[in-house]
C-alpha cells in the first residue's frame, strides 16, 4: 500500500507542533516587518540626504535577493563577527527584515495616497510634524495598508518553510525530519502541504473580504 | 425600394405586405422584479428605417441588445429574416445555439461607446471580422475596407489607432466596421450620445447617407429627435417596457396621439 | 576574497545552472499561467473548477513543500524525477499558479464593450480571445508578470535544497570547504541582485514595446513617411 494511514495518524501531533512554530515565526516576523517597514518608509519620505538613499538601496537590494541566501548570510556570516542568536530568533529576524522591504513599499504607496491637501491643511494649522504624521497622515494611510499586511502575513507563513534550511524546526523541517528518520516521505510531506493549505486558504479568503471592505472610497 | 409609409388598408390581402425582417412576439425581459420589456410585440419590414425614442430606462436599448444576443429575453419569440433567434419559455435556461450564431450574422451593431479595438488601426479594425469570420482573403478585405473608410470620409485615417482619433472619427470607423460584415439589419444604440456636441454632425451625416442610399434595414435608438424625424420611415415611442405609440415621423412629432408621447416630446424638445 | 577568485569557475557554472533553471521554469510558468488562467474563466464548470483547485493548492502551500514532495514523495508512486526536473516542475507550477491569477484578472477586467463588439461581428469565443482580448490584456499583465519572474528567479535558490548545483548550492560547497563565508555569500547576493535587476529592465522594456500608444505612434510615423513620399 502506498499510503500508510496508521503512520500518517501517528505523525500528526509532531507536525502540529511544527505548525505552531511556523505560526509563531509568522506572527513575530510580521510584527517586526510592519514596524521596521514603517520606519523605513518614514526615513525615505523625510529625505535626509545620505540616510534616505541608503535606506532606499537597502530596500531594493533586499527585494532583489533570495530569502534563502539572506538566511544563510545571517546564519553563517554574522556569527563570524560575534553576533549569534539561536536558529529561531535568526529566522524571525531574517524573514522580518526581508518582508520589511516589501512593507516599506506598501506604506510608501499608502502615504502617497493621502491627498496633498491633508499635508497643506496640517501646515496651515501649524501642526507639529509628529502630530501631522501620527494623527493625520498615518491613520489615513493605514486604510490601504491593512489588507496588504494580511496578504504579506499569508505569504510569510508559506515562505517561512525556507527557514528549515537554517535548522529552524518548523512545519517543513519537522516533515523532513520524520521523512528521513522513517524513510517514508509521502505521508509527512503530504500532511505538511495540507496543513499549509488548511491555514492559508481560509486566511486568504478572509483577507479578500477585508480588502473589499477597506477599498479606498475615493 | 422603400416601403410605403402610408398605413395599410385593413382590407389589403395579407400576402402583399412584406414579411417582417424582425419580429418580436410576446417578448419580456425581467431584471429581478423589474420588468424592462413587457410582452412586447413589434415588427420591422425589410428595408425599413425605424427610430426608437423614449425616456431612459424605457427598455429601448434592451430591444437592440436582445437582437444582438447580448441579452437573453426572459420569455418570448424573436425571428430575424425568417429564422428563429430566440424562442424562450418562462424559466427556461437558454444556451447559445448554432442557429442563433448563424442568425445573428445578419445583424450588425454600432455601439454608444464605439467599442473599437484599441490595439488595432482603423484598417485592422475593419478587416478583422471579414477575414477571420467570413474567411475573406486579406487583399479583398483591405480593398473593401478602404472603400468603406472613404464612404465614411476617413480614407486618410486608415493607419490611425482609436486613441489617435476623435470620438466622431471613431464612431465613423465603427460604422464602417459594422458595414464590412454586410449585415441585412444594422442596429444603432444611441450612436451620438457619447460624443462632444460639435462632433455629432459628422456621424449623423454618415448615418443619413446610409439611410438614403441603401436598402439595409436600420433600427436606431436615439435622442436626436430632429434627425429621427428626418431619416425614419417610422418612429416608435417607448415607455416603461412597452411601445406606447408607433407611426410615421410626421404623425409622432407633429400630432402625437398619446398623452405620454406629448409630455415626453415637450420635455425633450424644449431646449 | 581569495576563495571567490579561486572558485570563480565553480560559481560561474552555478550561475549558468541558475539561469537554466530560471529560463526553463519561466517558460513552464507562462504556459501554466495562460492554460490555468483561461481555464479559470471558462463558463464550463468542469474546466474552470479543476483550474481553480490547481491555483488554490499551488498558491496555498509552500513552494519548498511542493518541491520536496515532487522530489521525495513522488518516488513512492514509482515516479523518480531527476532533481532538475522536479525543481523546474515545482517552480513552474507554483509561480504559474500566481501568474494564472494575473492572466485571469487582466482578462476579466477587459471592458465588456470589447466582447460585445466581437459578438456583434460574429466572432466566436476562441477567436475573440486570440485576436482581441488577449492582445489587449498583455500591457496590463506585464508589470505583475515581471514581479512573478523576479520571484521565480529568487526562488531558484531553493533548488539547491534538492541537490541541483545552482549558484546557492555552489556557494554552500565552497563555504564548507574553505570556511570563507562572508566573501562567498556577498558575491552571490550581488549576482542575484544583478540578475533580478536585469529582469526588471527587461520587463520595463517589454512594457514600452507593447504599450498601446506606442503602436499608435509607430503607425503615425508610417503615415508621415508616406505623406512625404507622396509629396516628393
Amino acid at each position: 500500500m502506498i499510503w500508510d494511514n496508521n503512520f500518517a495518524v501517528s505523525v500528526i501531533p509532531l507536525l502540529l507542533e511544527g505548525l505552531w512554530v511556523t505560526i509563531k515565526i509568522t506572527l513575530l516576523g510580521t510584527t517586526l516587518a510592519a514596524a521596521l517597514g514603517l520606519f523605513f518608509a518614514i526615513l525615505r519620505r523625510l529625505a535626509i540626504p545620505v540616510l534616505s538613499l541608503v535606506v532606499s538601496f537597502f530596500v531594493v537590494f533586499v527585494r532583489g535577493t533570495p530569502l534563502l541566501v539572506q538566511a544563510y548570510c545571517a546564519f553563517f556570516v554574522l556569527p563570524a563577527y560575534g553576533i549569534s542568536f539561536d536558529a529561531f530568533t535568526t529566522g524571525v529576524v531574517v524573514i522580518g527584515v526581508n518582508y520589511s522591504a516589501y512593507m516599506a513599499e506598501v506604506y510608501r504607496s499608502g502615504i502617497q495616497g493621502v491627498p496633498k491637501g491633508q499635508w497643506e491643511a496640517a501646515t496651515a494649522l501649524s501642526l507639529p510634524s509628529v502630530r501631522t504624521w501620527g494623527r493625520i497622515i498615518l491613520p489615513q494611510a493605514v486604510r490601504t495598508v491593512v489588507p496588504m499586511l494580511g496578504n504579506y502575513l499569508i505569504q510569510m507563513f508559506k515562505d517561512s518553510a525556507v527557514l528549515s534550511a537554517i535548522t529552524v524546526v518548523e512545519l517543513m523541517a519537522t516533515a523532513q525530519a520524520i521523512g528521513s528518520s522513517s524513510f517514508r516521505y509521502l505521508e509527512p510531506l503530504t500532511l505538511a502541504a495540507l496543513l499549509f493549505l488548511a491555514v492559508s486558504y481560509p486566511a486568504s479568503r478572509l483577507v479578500n473580504r477585508l480588502e473589499r471592505r477597506y477599498a479606498p472610497q475615493h | 425600394m422603400r416601403p410605403s409609409t402610408e398605413p395599410q388598408p385593413l382590407s389589403a390581402p395579407v400576402d402583399l405586405a412584406p414579411d417582417p425582417i424582425i419580429r418580436f412576439q410576446n417578448v419580456s425581459k425581467n431584471w429581478g422584479s423589474n420588468q424592462v420589456l413587457k410582452s412586447l410585440n413589434f415588427e420591422v419590414a425589410p428595408g425599413e428605417k425605424v427610430s426608437i425614442i423614449g425616456p431612459s430606462g424605457s427598455g429601448k436599448t434592451t430591444i437592440l441588445r436582445i437582437l444582438m444576443t447580448l441579452e437573453t429575453p426572459s420569455e418570448g419569440l424573436v425571428k430575424v429574416d425568417g429564422d428563429t433567434l430566440w424562442d424562450v419559455s418562462p424559466g427556461q435556461k437558454v444556451r447559445e445555439t448554432k442557429q442563433m450564431r448563424e442568425t445573428r450574422r445578419k445583424i450588425g451593431m454600432v455601439f454608444q461607446q464605439f467599442n473599437l479595438f484599441p490595439h488595432m488601426t482603423a484598417m485592422e479594425n475593419i478587416i478583422e471580422a471579414p477575414i477571420h469570420v467570413l474567411g475573406m482573403n486579406k487583399a479583398e478585405a483591405k480593398e473593401r475596407a478602404a472603400e468603406l473608410l472613404n464612404l465614411v470620409g476617413l480614407g486618410k485615417h486608415m493607419n490611425h489607432t482609436p486613441p489617435q482619433m476623435s470620438g466622431g472619427q471613431q464612431q465613423r470607423v465603427a460604422i464602417a466596421r459594422a458595414l464590412a460584415m454586410r449585415p441585412k439589419v444594422l442596429l444603432f444604440d444611441e450612436p451620438t450620445s457619447a460624443l462632444d456636441p460639435e462632433l455629432i454632425g459628422e456621424v449623423l451625416n454618415v448615418i443619413r447617407n446610409l439611410a438614403h442610399t441603401t436598402d439595409m434595414t436600420m433600427l436606431m435608438v436615439t435622442h436626436e429627435m430632429r434627425f429621427a424625424e428626418e431619416i425614419s420611415d417610422r418612429v416608435v415611442m417607448f415607455d416603461n417596457g412597452a411601445a406606447v405609440e408607433s407611426g410615421p415621423p410626421a404623425q409622432i412629432f407633429k400630432d402625437p396621439q398619446q398623452e405620454r408621447t406629448r409630455t415626453f416630446l415637450r420635455a425633450v424638445l424644449q431646449h | 576574497m581569495s576563495a571567490v577568485i579561486d572558485y570563480a569557475p565553480l560559481l560561474w557554472q552555478g550561475l549558468l545552472t541558475t539561469i537554466l533553471v530560471a529560463v526553463l521554469s519561466g517558460a513552464l510558468c507562462l504556459v501554466v499561467a495562460f492554460a490555468a488562467g483561461l481555464a479559470r474563466l471558462s463558463s464550463h464548470r468542469f474546466i474552470s473548477w479543476p483550474a481553480g483547485v490547481f491555483i488554490e493548492v499551488f498558491r496555498g502551500t509552500s513552494l519548498l513543500v511542493q518541491m520536496f514532495w515532487l522530489f521525495f514523495a513522488l518516488p513512492f508512486f514509482g515516479i523518480q524525477l531527476h532533481p532538475l526536473t522536479a525543481a523546474v516542475l515545482a517552480l513552474g507550477l507554483n509561480e504559474g499558479a500566481y501568474a494564472a491569477e494575473v492572466v485571469r484578472g487582466a482578462i476579466a477586467s477587459r471592458a465588456k464593450g470589447q466582447t460585445e463588439a466581437c459578438i456583434a461581428l460574429g466572432m466566436e469565443p476562441a477567436l475573440r480571445l486570440r485576436r482581441i482580448i488577449i492582445p489587449q490584456s498583455i500591457p496590463a499583465m506585464l508589470p505583475p508578470f515581471g514581479n512573478v519572474m523576479v520571484d521565480l528567479l529568487k526562488n531558484t535558490s531553493l533548488v539547491s535544497l534538492v541537490t541541483v548545483a545552482d549558484l546557492t548550492f555552489r556557494a554552500q560547497m565552497i563555504r564548507s570547504s574553505t570556511g570563507q563565508t562572508t566573501a562567498i555569500f556577498l558575491t552571490i547576493l550581488v549576482l542575484y541582485f544583478v540578475l533580478s535587476y536585469l529582469l526588471t529592465l527587461l520587463t520595463s522594456w517589454l512594457e514600452r514595446r507593447f504599450a498601446l500608444d506606442r503602436r499608435a505612434l509607430a503607425a503615425q510615423r508610417k503615415d508621415s513617411k508616406m505623406m512625404k513620399v507622396g509629396a516628393a
